[in-house]
């Protein structure tokens, strides 16, 4: 594509589509690469524990008992992608986007949950009317205290073992990785079609 | 201020995680039935410009911004926490379709429901700190 030629539109939609896997996943290591030249190490579970921490649980619970202060970097980078987050919703998507296989769709129906079109999280999970469902809810925070759980027992999640682990070639990061999905593939194999 | 890279660095992971749809509950379900390489796609070349830039870093001695060696500290050997944590993860993953990233992301472009995701995260961050000695590692 010759962008000497391209109209101001044609721009905007190469933004507002789903980006190419090959060039969101090389920024992705870009993130990481750049946090490691400001002197950091990239991951985002770490910030779950600085919020207990912030609590002062730290007086009962040795764990929690750590600098965390020397974690509020993490929290700016959070607090961007917050921002990034809202800006990339409201501003820089279409209904194009979130075109997943049409199978998945297939199977999403019988799971009676809605398809995307366009949106990308999916009503029957986190539309207003789960607030009206005891279960939902419990779902959901449910989810959360395994990913928590999960994460700090591990001792990282996706971006700590995942990318900045497995690029520094760490072998507990592989063994971690394969856990995330192991768990993964029971969930969606087994245990959702149980759940909806 | 300090805090400006910081800010525009997340700000950009926060577009692109969400341009990739890597925070959507959709992928990572595609993800997990094999319905879709989109997401693999994504990892891999993570990991290998992650990899690539590491070896760049060690063979030509880059120092940060500071002027300090870039040092990524080893993770603690051990294989049961890793096997068992990464597998309650990875539950958690693919029932909730967000790891702590997407999850501030999503809360951040508006998606309040995943708020009772991040209640969850911290109260099992703190479960884990609980327990942690009582847990073999």
């Amino acid at each position: 594509m010759n962008f000497y030629f391209c109209e101001k539109s044609t721009i905007m939609e190469i933004v507002t589509h789903t980006w190419h896997w090959a060039i969101s996943g090389f920024l992705i290591g870009m993130v990481m690469l750049l946090l490691n030249y400001f002197g950091k190490v990239f991951g985002m579970s770490s910030n779950l524990r600085a919020l207990c921490s912030m609590t002062g649980v730290g007086k009962s619970v040795p764990f929690f008992d750590w600098d965390w202060k020397s974690q509020r970097w993490n929290f700016v980078v959070v607090l961007g992608a917050m921002l990034g987050g809202y800006t990339a919703v409201h501003f820089l998507s279409d209904v194009s986007n979130v075109a997943i296989n049409t199978k998945t769709i297939e199977q999403l129906a019988t799971l009676h949950i809605d398809a995307p079109n366009g949106k990308l999280l999916p009503d029957a999970l986190f539309g207003n009317e789960i607030y009206r469902s005891p279960k939902m809810i419990l779902i959901l925070i449910l989810g959360g205290i395994l990913i928590g759980f999960g994460s700090r027992y591990a001792g990282g999640c996706t971006s700590g073992h995942a990318i900045s682990g497995m690029s520094n070639l760490q072998l507990p990061s592989l063994k971690a990785v394969i856990g995330f999905f192991v768990g993964g593939l029971i969930m969606a194999h087994f245990i959702l079609p149980l759940i909806f | 201020m300090k805090a400006i890279k910081y800010i525009v660095v997340g700000f950009f992971f926060g577009i692109v995680l969400t341009k990739c749809e890597a925070v959507s509950w959709y992928r990572i379900y595609e993800m997990f039935l094999f319905q879709s390489f989109h997401m693999y796609g994504i990892i891999m070349v993570a990991i290998l410009t992650g990899t690539i830039g590491l070896q760049v870093i060690k063979r030509y001695e880059i120092n940060d911004i500071k002027g300090n060696p870039i040092v990524i500290p080893d993770k603690e050997k051990g294989s049961t926490r890793y096997w068992i944590g990464g597998l309650l993860f990875g539950l958690g993953w693919a029932l909730v379709g967000a790891c702590p990233g997407p999850i501030f992301i999503l809360i951040g472009a508006g998606f309040l429901s995943v708020g009772l995701i991040l209640i969850g995260a911290v109260l099992g961050t703190f479960i884990y700190g609980v327990f942690k000695d009582k847990l073999p590692h």
